[in-house]
């Protein structure tokens, strides 16, 4: 074997120690290290999110200064899009499209090396950020001007740091384009791809084209700190409102770039356990289409309170309401999947069955947020922060749990303990609703968001919400212990340990997947 | 992989490389689109004198046109004269502004027009006004500056109150140009 | 074995929540409204929140049933379908009609919402870091209103009183049953002017003014936040409006007006936190 591909560049043999990782161009290790590396960010965003929890707490400043507060949530939010969320589907790219296309590796191996690597410089800079004079960046998440030209040096380092971020973002789309159009299997025609890689194409391409849009923003946002240019500045010439525009024209496909790789992750769960083919294959592929053409279209219904024309406000509600008959129909399609299956509950099962249920509640607080005098009321509000908790964390982080159990047998060819892992998802699913159910409550109450204190009557369930955020910090311990576990002393995974996996990765190699797949493509029927 | 396969990964990665430089060009150009939008909107115009389109009377409505400030920075107050005019549709208003200056430092401002309701702007016509240009004033004296504009005769039936307002910046490091002035 | 113990578990924990539960204000909606366009948007939420609620449940039932029915623990055959043409038209189509069905209400609403054309009074609310100034333009009234809880009861060195955080040093004061136009901007930074029983949230602009409004059902004090993020005090400057008879708002103008006579009317606003 090792001589037969001695002359292919490079990823002729598994070398050891650091440097393998270091100078790696495998998509195996660089998976593997997104995914790692993703779960360091999940849980540094974590603590980001407990500290936070815990000065709601109670009413009353208790723990720390609002000012720092406000770091807490930028960060939290930055760290958990960028660092956390994306990289881990970056990660299941790149483990997964080479084995499921039948392809050797990634188009540009090298590349692939140092998108992964610009990752742990950029997420450096952003904790760095904390320890520079004027503190770290304390203007949220969406980094609104003009907010942002008054606050310190942390925020200078938060904007190289996307800088970096968008760079390693693109590179990684770039690759995983590329390989999804000319690296395919003989006979892998495009309508024929598992739809986790449909649904990856899809993204990528949506991050070449609003990835850039980012960085724009936030260089104006620089060249307005520091070079004494207007965008942003009434004084100039410029307008404050005009941030927004360009940062949800990226922000709002930001959404789906994280949310449909996890629709593709579900739509390859679904279907293996309930033992049966995926429903509306093509429907599905034309719903995730239009789902990320119409994001384009709707950016500014996270703007409804700037004061924009009312006909503004009615085409925008309008077109925002127009995405929920895709994603419905994504939702009829799943379910139509386990109707009629001969279901079995491991789980990855669980954990999409979960995102399914929670998703769609996420989905549905979308839409009462789409009518524009009712997202008055509630926009800024707590109401918002539990909207996107169930989208991102019940949606996004869900599949991504349900894809770490599904696929670790593949990856490390051992099982890990199922009896753990349903208790994982049994204490996620638990507290993740304890921890954010309330908040739609307190949303409708008006409790704004991004307030470090608050009155009395909001005392009750931010509580609870504190105890919520605390067990589900804990059960994500957990998690990295099973991990561990079956790291160390899984039982040996069989080359397809799920009966209605039908995908090349679970057909054509065994378990662990060798360092080297497909060197020789597959046959695809 | 082949050299083949090399080859058309290589032109692909040159096409996506392309597009993504295209969509960062593209966050820039959203801003002069999105002034355009402004400008045909009427929504935040701010240095050009308006085209006056129909200079008919209505002396059948009237509407009250309510006269707001704000002053940026700390040494100086805008006001003006009058809180509030009720006109005419088509009528030539003029409003004084005053624009005080109780320190000891002469400054420069420019002033940024803006609407109550925002849709509003398409219909005041401004014939002159103290915004378009940079002001200078001198430590502890007042200046009177005037407006003219219209209402458009054109401005819907349901619209009774506007307010016209402007917000006065200081121009740091400016030096007022002698022509201009 | 295992079942009474976890209902041992869920009985302990409801017996410890009933005192919580029972001593709490479990506020689960919004507000009460005090003006027509409250009423209205909670009955548009309502509308919304039924459509929403019956999809979910049909949809899940299905799910749920599915996953009774259709297990391979029970002994179910996995069918082998994987598309249905009608069935798919059908659950694309349907939803379109559902939308068009809440998007009529909805733009009765939001039209109404955004009609500022003719005004009883107008107010002009300007954003600082970190308090709120108010402008009575008819009047020729100007103050600011600032947060008025001691420092104390936010470190936790005094025991926290009824409308902490929620108060201030100079209320807002309109009289009840006017149209009250409130223009919003702001000195530095993005802040919000909300009031969540007035139905109104407004962006505050630098630079700029935005409008908005309400009509005031009822007398009483209402109370609200800066909305938008803008700095470390954001979550310390509230808004307080006291809704008051045309007699006691008239009262009131003529002594805010005995307070500044000699003072020349808009006297300079001197910016208590200038942005650098
Ligand atoms: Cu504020």
């Amino acid at each position: 074997m090792e001589a037969a591909h001695a002359h292919d560049d490079g990823h002729d043999h598994v070398p050891s120690g650091l440097m393998r990782y270091v100078t790696t161009t495998n998509h195996k290790d660089i998976g593997s290290m997104y995914l790692w590396f993703s779960f360091a960010m999940f849980l540094v965003g974590g603590v980001m999110a407990l500290t936070i929890r815990a000065e709601l707490f109670q009413p009353g400043l208790q723990l720390v200064r609002p000012e720092f507060f406000n770091t807490m949530t930028t960060l939290h939010g930055l760290i958990m899009v960028f660092g956390a969320i994306m990289p881990a589907f970056v990660g299941f790219a790149n483990w997964q499209i080479p084995m499921m296309i039948g392809a050797p590796d990634m188009a540009f191996p090298r590349m692939n090396n140092w998108s992964f690597w610009l990752l742990p410089p950029a997420a450096s800079l952003l904790v760095l950020s904390l320890f520079v004079p004027g503190g770290g960046p304390g203007a949220g998440w969406t980094l609104y001007a003009p907010l942002t030209v008054q606050q310190g040096m942390g925020m200078d380092l938060t904007i190289f740091a996307i800088h970096i971020l968008g760079m390693s973002s693109i590179m990684g789309s770039i690759n995983i384009v590329t390989t999804i159009l000319n690296m395919r299997a003989p006979g892998m025609t495009l309508m024929k791809m598992p739809l986790f890689v449909w649904t990856w194409l899809i993204t990528a391409y949506l991050l070449i084209a609003v990835m850039p849009v980012l960085a724009g923003a936030v260089t104006m946002t620089l060249t307005d700190r520091h070079f004494g240019t207007n965008f942003f500045n009434a004084a100039g010439g410029g307008d404050p409102v005009m941030f927004q525009h360009i940062f949800w024209f990226f922000g709002h496909p930001e959404v789906y770039i994280i949310a449909i790789p996890a629709f593709g992750v579900v739509s390859q769960i679904l279907p293996a356990f309930s033992r049966k083919p995926l429903f509306g294959y093509a429907s599905m592929v034309y719903a995730t289409a239009s789902i990320a053409i119409l994001s384009f279209l709707v950016w500014a219904h996270h703007m409804y309170t700037v004061g924009m024309p009312v006909e503004a406000q009615l085409y925008y509600m309008f077109a925002t309401m127009l995405i929920a008959v895709p994603t419905g129909v994504k939702v009829f399609n799943w379910v139509a999947t386990m109707w009629k299956g001969s279901m079995t509950f491991e789980t990855p099962m669980l954990f999409a069955i979960g995102f399914l249920f929670l998703f769609t509640l996420g989905g549905f607080t979308g839409l009462v947020l789409a009518v524009v005098p009712v997202d008055v009321q509630l926009h800024d509000t707590y109401y918002v922060v539990a909207h996107f908790h169930y989208v991102m964390v019940a949606g996004a982080l869900y599949a991504a749990f349900g894809g770490v159990y599904f696929w670790l047998p593949k990856w490390i060819g051992k099982m890990y303990d199922e009896r753990l892992g349903k208790i994982h998802f049994w204490l996620s699913i638990i507290f993740f609703n304890i921890a954010f159910f309330p908040q739609h409550f307190l949303g409708l109450a008006g409790m704004p968001r991004r307030i470090p204190d608050y009155s009395l009557q909001f005392a009750d369930f931010n509580m609870v919400s504190t105890i919520g955020a605390f067990g589900f910090g804990m059960a994500q311990i957990f998690f990295l212990y099973i991990l561990l576990k079956a790291i160390r002393s899984g039982e040996p995974a069989p080359a397809k340990p799920w009966d209605g996996a039908d995908t090349l990765e679970w057909t054509h190699l065994p378990s662990p997947a060798p360092y080297h797949s497909f060197e020789d493509p597959p046959q695809i029927r | 992989m082949s050299q083949d396969v090399k080859v058309t990964n290589r032109i692909m990665l040159r096409k996506l490389a392309v597009m993504s430089v295209l969509m960062f060009g593209f966050g820039y150009l959203l801003v002069p689109l999105y002034e355009k939008i402004c400008d045909v909107t009427g929504i935040n115009q701010i240095v050009k004198a308006d085209e006056i389109g129909n200079t008919q009377v209505d002396d059948s409505r009237t509407i009250i046109v309510e006269f707001d400030s704000n002053s940026r920075g700390e040494h100086w107050y805008l006001k003006a004269i009058d809180s509030k005019k009720t006109v005419h549709p088509g009528e030539l208003v003029e409003v004084i502004y005053e624009l005080h200056n109780p320190s000891e430092k002469s400054v420069v401002g420019q002033a940024i027009p803006s609407y109550g309701p925002a849709y509003a702007s398409q219909y005041i016509k401004k014939i002159d006004c103290f915004c378009f240009k940079q002001q200078e004033i001198l430590a502890g004296q007042t200046q009177r500056l005037p407006v003219m504009f219209v209402i458009d005769s054109s401005v819907p039936d349901d619209v009774h109150t506007i307010t016209l307002s402007f917000t006065m910046f200081e121009v740091e490091g400016a030096i007022v140009d002698e022509k201009e002035s | 074995m295992k079942v009474p113990y976890i209902s041992k578990i869920l009985a302990t924990c409801l017996l410890l929540a009933v005192p919580c539960l029972s001593m709490a204000a479990w506020n689960i909606n919004f507000q009460p409204g005090n003006t027509l366009l409250a009423d209205d948007i909670q009955q548009l939420h309502l509308i919304v929140m039924i459509v929403c609620v019956v999809i979910f449940v049909g949809v899940f039932g299905f799910m749920f049933y599915a996953i009774f029915k259709h297990r391979k623990s029970v002994g179910h055959k996995a069918s082998n379908f994987h598309e249905n043409t009608t069935v798919e038209i059908i659950w694309t189509v349907i939803p379109f009609f559902i939308l068009a069905g809440l998007a009529w209400p909805a733009t009765e609403t939001l039209l109404a919402m955004r009609d500022t054309s003719s005004p009883d009074m107008t107010i002009k609310a300007t954003g600082y870091q970190w308090m709120w100034g108010y402008e009575y333009l008819d009047e020729g009234i100007q103050f600011y209103s600032a947060l008025s809880t001691p420092q104390g009861q936010i470190d936790g060195t005094e025991p926290k009183t009824e409308n902490y955080l929620l108060e201030v040093d100079n209320p807002v004061v309109v009289p009840v049953g006017k149209r009250i136009r409130v223009l919003t901007t702001a000195s530095d930074v993005l802040h919000a002017w909300y009031v969540p029983a007035l139905a109104v949230k407004q962006d505050a602009v630098p630079g700029f003014i935005r409008d908005t409004w309400f009509k005031a059902e009822e007398t009483g004090v209402f109370r609200g936040q800066c909305a938008e993020l803008c700095g470390k005090q954001h979550g310390f400057m509230p808004i307080v409006v006291h809704v008051v008879s045309q007699e006691d708002y008239d009262a009131w103008v003529a002594e805010q007006k005995q307070k500044i006579s000699g003072k020349e009317l808009g006297a300079p606003i001197k910016l208590v936190a200038d942005s650098q």
